[in-house]
């Protein structure tokens, strides 16, 4: 974000009595809250955050919320306000994912809430850390179908790693501690406070103490030695070793003992989707992603390896393929935090339940030689140019998405953070981006939710560092679900740039009905889409356009070096597809390099 | 479509020998094995608060875990409650069923009840009172306690296990049964044996005794 226009914060518009946001920052205006004693239960709430470290929020304001919200105008704490709730959760998801701390998101009761439950939704399927707060009616309206009532704890509880009704002043702010402390401890997910009205209006002095998890909340932080040895030995004698990197990895702060364990070992890495990153995709041992849309080296090192180590992967259905085609041959070595993954998709020899630095560390100590793999590393690279993913970009056709997304990589660091909503040009970005460091990954894997991409740029920019680039690659369909947060990003003045891959189609569903539905393009195809580049001027943000190969770098340049969001419009290839592909439920050594061989 | 990529078709790539069966268990493609499901019992100590019984029940729905019985009742510690969960699933889904209800925060510990350990059930049962002493002696038969009289109708409740009130019920079933209400098991482990251990000790307990058959035994 740049410096002259950070965002600003509740207690510095109110000291000029104004609500107006662009209000010149003054940094007198700083309030020392930390002497003052908490009054009430929405103050115990803020104080709460404020002890956890909290330094954003993200959120809608409405009735049920106000109090809270009337606290946090005084607090240190940089209020996000954003266009619809599901961009403040999917805001605060990619801050989780990119800072590795809980981001938190506010919102009213009743709709409020639920325009929640997507981005709660999606950081309860790939784990990351969350906090959501909401309003609910007073206590006493509870159950009488009030105005903007939901019960909002049933309808989450399936969607949180934890969730809570608040009914205590006294006890608000330890609920929030704890939902904080338990959002980000263990198996990270999103945690729910629900706080009726009545309770954070209520009186209390009660401090809020340290953020905590419950005393009979217990987390195993190393796997059980005797299996650490046996999986040694296993590793040792192994004669086709594969390490399958999951997103655990990167939650788990484990990329650098993975790398180690990797490279000393010479043994070969496959990353899941939310992996990416976790090892470098520019090294040799690296054979990039697997699964449905992975690369078809990975594939194929996955389904014949011998010996598949497992580290913070669940083994979803996307990468796996046909469970009984997935990594036939491999016994299983599965290091995972959450015991109910071993063994949920696929059987492991060796249950390594713990944390995956300590765990990945365990092993390092225990295996004292190298697997002899040197003729399976051969087939692994034979198999690395067999299937390679060039692709063809004739000058006088229409722009390859594959070309603007590796233009885009290059013309970036290293340390870019990229961000996707949900289709075709999402595989784009997996396949063509060269990952190299963790946390620059922020897509939505498991729930598969469009629209993600442009709310979690928002998110992410804030939880980034000044000399990242925040680079969000959106479809035409998943860019117009969402594509009001771009409001937030001109006010806030975020430097992101929106590369929308349009083919004015749902790409993915167009090519899934060209594959399996005869070429019946039912309500996947637009056939007109507003202008993105106008709309983004519209939004007072810089519009770019694409049409043609000449236009790639210097349009690229122009975006990147404005200070402050801009949108450029690549009209893509609208035929291009994504492949090579595992069909669902398929096997993943099948792997079909164009539609003819589905 | 455009752009296609190259490399060997999928006919022409060599394909590994093995298989796994829908449990993600590597098989012997030529004796495929499923593990047929058996019934089981699962004893949870939970925070006695609001919420925990749709917590639990939540989970069984959204991963069609299949439960036969489920109660629920306090405990020596107030703070504290106890469930016991009938389940009948393979025994991959056991574990997993030990996993995810271990998961749940207000969930304290989890165990897999040994076949030995005690279950009683009650039920109430009201038949038709044209014949008020041969209900009578049903009911001694089985233990039964009469708990309402009217002039139409006999209410007695039983305790016991699973075949014992099958097995009443068949045998009242002769007087015209009018309604039946019944809890489901409730358990506890034998002699000093804890019935919620910890969760590390239940995690051992499972990993050391997971093909094991468990049988009803009725303790009367």
């Amino acid at each position: 974000m740049s410096e002259r226009a950070a965002p600003v914060t509740h207690h510095e518009a109110q000291d000029s009595e104004s609500t107006d946001v662009d209000a010149d920052s003054s940094p007198d205006a700083e309030l020392e809250t930390d002497a003052t004693p908490v009054t009430t239960g929405a103050e115990s709430v803020v104080r709460a955050l404020e002890n956890a470290g909290v330094e954003y929020a993200f959120g809608v304001q409405g009735g049920a919320i106000m109090p809270v919200y009337d606290v946090l105008y005084g607090s240190e704490i940089t209020h996000v306000t954003m266009a619809h709730e599901q961009g403040a959760a999917h805001a605060a998801d990619a801050y989780g994912v990119v800072a590795g701390e809980p981001g938190v998101c506010l919102a009213t009761s009743g709709p409020g809430a639920t325009n929640l439950v997507t981005g709660i939704a999606d950081a309860d399927m790939d784990s990351d850390p969350m906090l959501a707060l909401t309003g609910q009616v007073p206590t006493e309206f509870v159950g009488n179908d009030a105005f903007q009532e939901t019960d909002t704890t049933g309808v989450t509880k399936p969607v949180t790693k934890d969730n809570t009704f608040s009914t205590d002043a006294d006890a608000v702010g330890d609920d929030v501690g704890e939902a904080f402390a338990l959002a980000s401890t263990g198996r990270p997910g999103p945690t729910l406070v629900d706080l009726p009205k009545d309770v954070t209006n209520g009186e209390t002095d009660r401090e809020p103490g340290e953020p905590r998890t419950p005393d009979t909340y217990e987390v195993q932080e190393a796997a059980d030695p005797e299996i650490v040895r046996a999986a040694a030995r296993r590793i040792e004698e192994a004669k086709k070793p594969v390490m399958l990197v999951g997103g655990g990895v990167i939650k788990g702060d484990a990329t650098e003992e993975v790398r180690e364990f990797a490279i000393e070992h010479e043994i070969p890495v496959v990353t899941t989707m939310p992996g990416l990153g976790a090892f470098p995709e520019d090294h040799e041992l690296s054979m990039e992603m697997a699964g449905m849309h992975g690369t078809g080296y990975a594939n194929m090192a996955i389904t014949h390896c011998d010996t598949l180590i497992g580290v913070g992967t669940r083994f979803d259905d996307r990468l796996t393929g046909g469970i009984e085609t997935f990594a036939p041959e491999a016994e299983v070595i599965h290091v995972d935090i959450d015991p109910a993954e071993i063994s949920k998709n696929i059987h492991a020899e060796y249950p390594l339940v713990g944390d995956a630095a300590t765990v990945v560390s365990q092993l390092a100590e225990e295996v004292d030689s190298s697997p002899q793999a040197t003729k399976w590393r051969a087939q692994c690279q034979q198999w690395k140019s067999d299937y390679s993913m060039a692709y063809e970009a004739p000058e006088d056709e229409p722009v390859k998405p594959q070309f603007v997304v590796e233009a885009i990589d290059e013309a970036t660091s290293d340390r870019a953070i990229v961000t996707t909503g949900v289709g075709q040009h999402q595989m784009w970005a997996c396949q063509y981006w060269t990952f190299t460091e963790p946390r620059t990954w922020v897509s939505s894997h498991g729930l598969g939710a469009m629209g993600y991409g442009l709310p979690a740029a928002i998110g992410a920019r804030l939880a980034a560092d000044d000399d990242q680039e925040v680079i969000c690659f959106d479809g035409d369909g998943s860019f117009l679900m969402t594509i009001q947060e771009l409001a937030v990003a001109v006010r806030e003045n975020m430097d992101i740039t929106v590369a929308v891959l349009n083919n004015e189609y749902i790409g993915m569903v167009r090519q899934w009905q060209d594959a399996f539905f005869e070429g019946r393009h039912a309500a996947s195809e637009y056939g007109w889409c507003p202008e993105f580049d106008k709309l983004a001027e519209a939004f007072g943000a810089r519009g770019f356009r694409i049409d043609d190969y000449d236009d790639v770098a210097e349009t690229i340049e122009a975006a990147l070096a404005y200070d402050g969001p801009s949108v450029i419009d690549v009209h893509i290839d609208p035929r291009e597809d994504v492949y090579p592909m595992v069909p669902s439920g398929g096997d993943n050594g099948q792997f079909a390099l164009t539609e003819d061989q589905l | 479509m455009t752009g296609e990529l190259e490399g060997p078709a999928p006919e022409e790539r060599p394909t590994p020998e093995g298989k796994r069966n829908s449990q993600g268990i590597r098989v012997d493609p030529e004796v495929e094995a499923e593990r047929e499901p058996r019934r089981t019992v699962i004893s949870a100590l939970v925070e006695h608060e609001p919420g925990v019984l749709s917590d639990v029940s939540g989970l069984f729905s959204r991963r069609q875990f299949n439960i036969e019985s489920l109660t629920v009742g306090p405990t020596e510690d107030e703070e504290r409650a106890r469930m016991t969960i009938v389940v009948e699933e393979p025994d991959p889904g056991i574990e997993q069923v030990e996993k995810q209800l271990r998961k749940l925060v207000p969930v304290i510990s989890v165990r897999e009840l040994p076949s030995d350990a005690m279950r009683r059930e009650l039920a109430l049962i009201k038949v038709n009172a044209t014949r008020p002493d041969q209900v009578a002696a049903v009911a001694d038969m089985y233990d039964a306690k009469s708990v309402d009289a009217s002039p139409e109708t006999a209410t007695v409740e039983i305790t016991g296990s699973r075949q014992k009130i099958d097995a009443a019920i068949e045998s009242f079933g002769q007087f015209g049964i009018r309604e039946i209400s019944r809890t489901g098991p409730t358990a506890l482990a034998r002699g000093t044996e804890d019935t919620a251990a910890s969760a590390q000790t239940a995690e051992q307990t499972s990993r050391h005794q997971p093909t094991q058959t468990q049988t009803t035994s009725d303790d009367d």
